[in-house]
């Protein structure tokens, strides 16, 4: 069942649920991604918690002007109205008092919290809100999902992606020189609304797929799993869409498998999933292949030194640098040097000689901040240059 | 001494590159910059100097229309900031941003480009190729490829200078420049400043280190919250308006050297 979920077999509706769910990841990966990187992520946290009372508010509307209480589009308006006041409240909070925004995030998200619960509460007493289900709001739940409401989820998902990709330039320029920014004449005020606007959207329209107690984790995790891939803001964003939108697909196809799954915690874990496995395995700033990366630092470090005191004819006593220059052939068992380890000792020492004099003459600035000890000079100087070099090089002890 | 006050004559400051007039910008009660009149004249390299705290940064700030002031005009070359912004060019402080953000140095001189590239134009080569040639002028061009938050403090200082070249702009303000910076990266931005000059662009920096000033600017602003005067650093840069600028806190060994200077 859960392969037929995962390949798209279970049904037209199921389909389209997945693949709305898939949309909105997509979404909201990328633009939680400008968020993250503007250190504003938490707002989004206190503007998904703000929907509360206008779901519940939306939902008492439309019950007493005799609608279906249930309809989608009417819900996501009260959750949208709250949730831009939740908005408001924390903005004017942060700029007219002396109030952080951590604190001003906490207050509005619990008190708007507390206020839509009790408002819920005040519902399912009622005959028409016993059945309602409005607390699959709260988790989020796909099934029993009606045709038009995924097409709705997945059209608003585009609709923001496709925002997202239009204010990318802005919105990173901000993020990295909010001062520099304003400078060429962009409007932080507008910027900063846009993107909160974005991240109210997303809240909004991953309602009833992921809840709204979970829909922050959406917006955060897939951009924090991205940063590890890539150190461009563009291939990130890319990333971030690209590992929300797994999320959403797996977490709407797994929940599709029984109907008492609540999606919005599949979704959670499908993206902590990912996260974990960019966390250990990305190749530039996963952990695992930062240590790798130090452990093959040190022995290059331990070669290097192991060779520099053969060629001045100092003992080594690191039992690890004995070891490696041992593996290494370039020295014997009982620790004196080969031939090979003598000659390569003898271009260490002449390599270390150039860097100093490198190192020494502001013309190769470049070239001297590339020094570590370790890399060999040819790999930064043409010959050319390493001649000019050498001219500086004087017969030791003649100095 | 032909000492030019400050304010004596605004009416005749219209068409200078940057005039800024009765400026006071305040962060709370206590205003930062307060009534300030001042002119930058037209390819010179002016320095803004004063105590810490003097409101340097902020007149820098508000010029740009960064923090917005209580009161006062600010126009480029005799028109609004906002129809200038293409022809000015910003080097903010160094630490004001997050070096660990994701982007090269190569994405960061582009981001110069913004005004020309406009929400969807798309980067081509000849971008490319005016943020390497901006990048070489100030020696960073074997760094182009790196992550930012590898570069050295100077090195990031001369990345923002790039930057700001690639805009092609003929107004150039620095927000201390040379704070925290290697010699290497002193000479280098200087020297591009000193080009700068020379094809006729007006350069105004804040600068902290009076020792230089004779060296590096051809006119200084000194300002402590008021304008205390602007002109050429020999009428200028004197003991006593020093004195006046900095109260009891200036040294007497530096102000010897100011003299001497």
């Amino acid at each position: 069942m859960l392969w037929q979920a995962l390949t798209l077999q279970l049904g037209y509706n199921a389909t389209l649920v997945t693949l709305g769910a898939a949309m909105l990841g997509m979404a909201a990966g990328a633009t939680g991604t400008f968020l993250y990187l503007s250190k504003r992520a938490l707002v989004s946290d206190a503007i998904s918690h703000a929907t509360l009372p206008g779901v519940v508010l939306g939902f008492m509307a439309m019950v007493a002007i005799g609608g279906d209480g249930r309809f989608l589009p009417g819900l996501m308006l009260g959750s949208a109205v709250s949730a831009g006041l939740g908005l408001l409240a924390v903005t004017w909070l942060t700029t007219r008092t002396r109030l952080a925004e951590d604190a001003a995030i906490g207050a509005v998200l619990s008190v708007f919290f507390g206020f839509g619960i009790v408002l819920l509460t005040v519902v399912q007493v009622m005959d028409s809100g016993r059945q309602a289900g409005l607390e699959t709001f709260l988790l989020g739940a796909t099934a029993g999902m009606l045709w038009n409401e995924a097409m709705l989820i997945a059209g608003g998902g585009a609709l923001v992606l496709a925002l997202v990709v239009l204010l990318r330039r802005p919105m990173s320029l901000v993020a990295f020189d909010p001062g520099y920014a304003m400078g060429q004449g962009i409007s932080l005020r507008a910027v900063e609304l846009a993107m909160m606007g974005l991240a109210l959207a997303i809240t909004v329209v991953g309602l009833k797929v992921v809840g709204l107690v979970l829909i922050v984790a959406l917006l955060i995790i897939p951009p924090v799993a991205a940063r590890f891939w890539s150190e461009r803001v563009g291939a990130v964003v890319a990333i971030a869409g690209l590992i929300g939108g797994l999320s959403g697909y797996a977490g709407a196809a797994i929940s599709a498998t029984a109907p008492a799954l609540p999606t919005g915690p599949i979704i959670v874990l499908a993206a902590f999933g990912l996260f974990v496995l960019s966390l250990l395995l990305a190749p530039g700033r996963g952990v695992l292949a930062a240590a790798l990366r130090h452990l093959r630092f040190q022995r290059r470090v331990h070669l290097r030194q192991g060779l520099l005191a053969l060629a001045t004819g100092q003992p080594v006593y690191e039992p690890l640098t004995l070891r490696l220059m041992r593996r290494a052939g370039l020295v014997r068992a009982d620790g004196v040097a080969t031939e090979e380890g003598r000659a390569m000792a003898a271009r260490a020492r002449r390599d270390e000689r150039r860097w100093q004099i490198l190192r020494s003459d502001p013309e190769f600035e470049a070239a001297a901040a590339r020094y570590d000890g370790l890399t060999p000079l040819g790999e930064v100087l043409t010959a050319d240059q390493i001649a000019a070099v050498d001219q500086g090089l004087r017969p030791e002890g003649a100095v | 001494m032909a000492l030019e006050l400050v304010g004596s004559a605004p009416e005749q400051n219209d068409d200078l590159p940057l005039s800024i007039r009765g400026l006071t910008v305040s962060y709370g009660e206590k205003p930062a910059v307060f009534s300030v009149d001042v002119g930058f004249q037209p390819g010179q390299m002016t320095a803004i100097v004063g105590p810490n705290g003097a409101g340097k940064s902020t007149l820098l700030k508000a010029a740009l229309g960064i923090v917005t002031p209580l009161s006062g005009q600010v126009r480029c070359h005799g028109r609004p900031l906002a129809e200038m912004r293409a022809r000015i060019a910003y080097v903010p402080q160094r630490a004001s941003v997050d070096w660990d953000f994701p982007a090269r140095v190569l994405d960061v001189v582009l981001m110069g480009l913004y005004r020309d590239l406009g929400l969807l134009g798309r980067i081509r080569g000849q971008h490319r190729a005016r943020a390497m040639e901006c990048l070489a002028r100030v020696g960073m061009d074997g760094f182009a490829a790196r992550q930012i938050g590898q570069l050295s403090g100077g090195q990031q200082q001369r990345v923002f200078l790039a930057r700001a070249l690639a805009q092609g702009a003929d107004l150039y303000l620095l927000d201390e420049p040379f704070a925290g910076v290697d010699a290497a990266t002193e000479k280098a931005i200087i020297t591009v400043l000193k080009d700068l000059k020379a094809e006729g662009a007006t350069v105004v920096a804040v600068h902290h280190d009076l020792a230089t000033v004779p060296d590096y600017f051809d006119r200084v602003f000194l300002i402590n919250t008021t304008a205390i005067a602007e002109g050429p650093v020999a009428d200028v840069f004197t003991p006593e308006n020093l004195q006046t600028a900095y109260g009891g806190r200036l040294a007497l060994a530096q102000m010897g050297g100011v003299a001497a200077g």
